[in-house]
């Protein structure tokens, strides 16, 4: 009887160091049947593979594939092998995890649907089959998920304004734009865990009356998309999708087409520029019909808070920041990866104890929290909890969750001046804030970096900065200037 | 390709995709596949089927960063330009590339061997820096890494 390996083949990342090429010199081995699942979101490790035994799957990685043909050239190695990591669940690194959302990532094959069945799947859905429509809503809204994209708005507020508006068809617009730096978390779900996304947006369908939706994913993720059509494919085959009209949807570099009004902007063709609010998506968004926008994370979450219940969920986390962060810790750590924690946890704990540091072993000079618009944090705020209200009163934002550490040699000025580069590069065009602002802000910054008339342009660039955070019409110009001002506080004597 | 068999595929690629809903992206993104980039001789046939003007599919061709409208270089070559990989030696990255290849960002080399892009995050930032080449992803990627993938 051939014995069960696990590799990370569907994973993007994975397969750019090398686990297709270990998938091959695992499956030519004797005695094994080789299982292609996404990434336990332990990067540092990957390629790990993993060997099903009695007492649960062992781990092996990081493996190349001269490594994993002699390890395996015997048939499948098991723990007593001097390689051996021991049993994968145990990892410390997994274990002080709380997988609620990604539960299944890394663990089950992404297209196979008998093993998302076998998993937990589809339970949620049934059980909102057994529901009706306020009754979803008001398990969300209890549950206290809040979107996941950024900006931390009540799911199930804006799912019960959806419900309540007048208009047919109605849409469920899935935002896989996932532009931040230092995120993935989308990206795992969408390559390893795909029917959790899709069964979110049955979920959210059956809540406020929709039958169709679109997930629009960037075109950086090639296997996300591709994996995303396949498994839609096998959802229509299998009959999930009788009554809801699921498409896949590109899009074409534009970090602005995150923001959803700009993203619908793009649905439906045009240039990705931002719609004035009012009116408000969920009252009038794609084609001008009632549309729930919601980031993948957060739908993916819906099936376990209907399967498990509201109060399940909201056990996890503090204050009003309810359930489990998907936190994805990138740049300069020595164990990179995603990680679920719930909400309340300390910065420190996440990038000390579960980074291990920066790769490079210096110390660590600052973590930038939230994407390019976020917050370079300090040292001295690191035993922030990681909670929505806790990081919003050190001047930060949680956003998508993405943690990019960064070690004492960076130079703060420089990524000061990063931040209003990218915004000029990606500024839609429609107010003048943001689209003049960023460029004045690249230019003040270089001054003060000569040296010109430093302090005068410290003045003039706050009040830019201001400037762009009052006037500007979405959070691109509203919030690029963040990083910028934390520079200016918290690194004063580098800007 | 000469203008008329671009113009002729592009019909193709209308009648199949029309019928969707927002049809202009998918449309556009087939066409790229087809051809590497968007040939001028595509607008006009895509504006008739989607009854739009020339300038409004202009304008959105022109919006996105990854609709090319000059053909690209026989490899692509994509670099992160963002912060995670910036935290692990980005920068000296895109120098050694830009050095390496004689091109600066959205240039072909002139004998369209290679075309240099930026890409602002890969979702690979754990395993920064970042690089495509033609699509596929290469994790940590130094100059040395740089240059044996450019062989
Ligand atoms: C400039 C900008 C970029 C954004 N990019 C994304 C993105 O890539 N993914 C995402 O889910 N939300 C993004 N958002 C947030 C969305 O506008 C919106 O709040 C979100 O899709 C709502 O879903 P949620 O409530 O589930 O988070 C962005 C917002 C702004 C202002
Ligand atoms: S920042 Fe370069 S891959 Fe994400």
């Amino acid at each position: 009887m051939s014995v069960e390996v696990f590799v990370p083949a569907a994973d993007f990342t994975a397969r750019a160091l090398g686990a297709d090429a270990v998938a091959a010199a695992v499956a030519a081995a004797p005695g094994v049947e080789v299982r292609r699942t996404g990434s336990r979101g332990l990067y540092w490790l990957e390629p790990l593979v993993e060997v099903a035994t009695d007492a649960g799957r062992i781990g092996f990685g990081p493996l190349d594939s001269a490594a994993a043909r002699a390890l395996f050239a015997n048939g499948p190695p098991n723990v007593d092998h001097p390689d051996c990591l021991g049993l994968v669940d145990e990892l410390p690194w997994l274990e002080k995890q709380s997988r609620v959302t990604m539960a299944r990532v890394g663990v089950i094959e992404p297209l196979s649907i008998a093993q998302y069945k076998a998993n937990g799947g589809f339970a949620g859905l049934a059980r909102a089959r057994a529901l009706t429509a306020p009754a979803i809503v008001e398990t969300v809204t209890d549950a206290g998920l809040r979107g996941r994209g950024g900006a931390a708005f009540p799911t199930g507020i804006k799912w019960r304004t959806v419900l309540e508006s007048e208009g047919e068809p109605k849409y469920i617009v899935c935002n896989a734009d996932e532009g931040d730096s230092g995120t993935f978390a989308d990206r795992m779900i969408m390559e390893s865990d795909p029917f959790s996304l899709i069964e979110g947006m049955l979920i959210a369908g059956l809540a406020v009356g929709a039958d169709r939706g679109y997930i629009y994913c960037r075109a950086e993720y090639p296997l996300a998309v591709d994996t995303l059509a396949e498994a839609i494919r096998l959802a229509k085959g299998a009959g999930y999708l009788d009554d809801f009209h699921l498409e896949v949807r590109k899009g074409a570099g534009a970090y602005i087409c995150g923001e959803e009004t700009s993203l619908l902007e793009s649905l439906e063709g045009k240039r990705g520029v931002i719609r004035y609010r009012p009116p408000l998506p969920a009252v009038k968004g794609l084609f001008g019909q009632p549309t729930v926008v919601n980031n993948v994370i957060s739908l993916a979450s819906v099936p376990a808070i209907l399967a498990r219940g509201a109060d399940h969920y909201r056990s996890f986390g503090v204050g009003r920041s309810r359930g489990t962060l998907t936190v994805q810790l990138a740049g300069n750590v020595r164990r990179g990866g995603l990680f679920e924690v719930p909400f309340g946890k300390p910065l420190r704990w996440v990038v000390e104890h579960l980074g291990g540091g920066t790769a490079s072993g210096l110390p660590i000079k600052t973590v930038q929290a939230g994407g390019p618009l976020g917050a370079y944090i300090p040292p001295q705020h690191f035993d922030t909890p990681l909670d929505y209200e806790s990081f919003q009163a050190i001047g930060g934002m949680i956003g998508h969750g993405g943690l990019v550490v960064f070690d004492e040699t960076t130079d703060m000025g420089a990524m000061a001046r990063y931040a209003f580069e990218f915004c000029a590069e990606e500024s839609c065009g429609k107010c003048t804030p943001c689209r003049i602002g960023a460029v004045r802000g690249v230019e003040v910054v270089d001054r003060i970096r000569r040296g010109e008339a430093a302090a005068d342009n410290r003045v003039l660039l706050k009040d830019l900065c201001h400037t762009m955070i009052d006037g500007s019409l979405c959070g691109l110009g509203g919030m690029a200037p963040l990083p910028v001002l934390s520079v200016m506080t918290h690194f004063a004597d580098e800007l | 390709m000469g203008d008329g068999a671009v113009a002729e595929t592009a019909r193709e690629i209308v009648e199949r995709l029309v019928a969707l809903e927002g049809p202009l992206l998918p449309i556009l993104h087939a066409v790229q596949d087809q051809f590497g980039y968007l040939p001028p001789a595509c607008v006009p046939v895509i504006a008739k089927g989607l009854n739009l003007s020339r300038a409004e599919v202009q304008g959105v061709i022109s919006f996105y960063p990854l609709f090319r409208t000059q053909p690209p270089g026989r490899r692509i070559v994509a670099i992160c330009r963002a912060e995670a990989c910036q935290a692990v030696g980005g920068a000296a990255l895109e120098a050694h590339a830009q050095s390496a290849l004689g091109i600066g960002f959205g240039e072909t080399s002139a004998d369209g061997e290679v075309t240099l892009e930026p890409v602002f995050c890969l979702g690979n930032c754990a395993c920064a820096p970042s690089m495509t080449v033609d699509g596929v992803l290469h994790a940590r990627v130094d100059a040395k890494r740089f240059d044996e993938l450019m062989g």
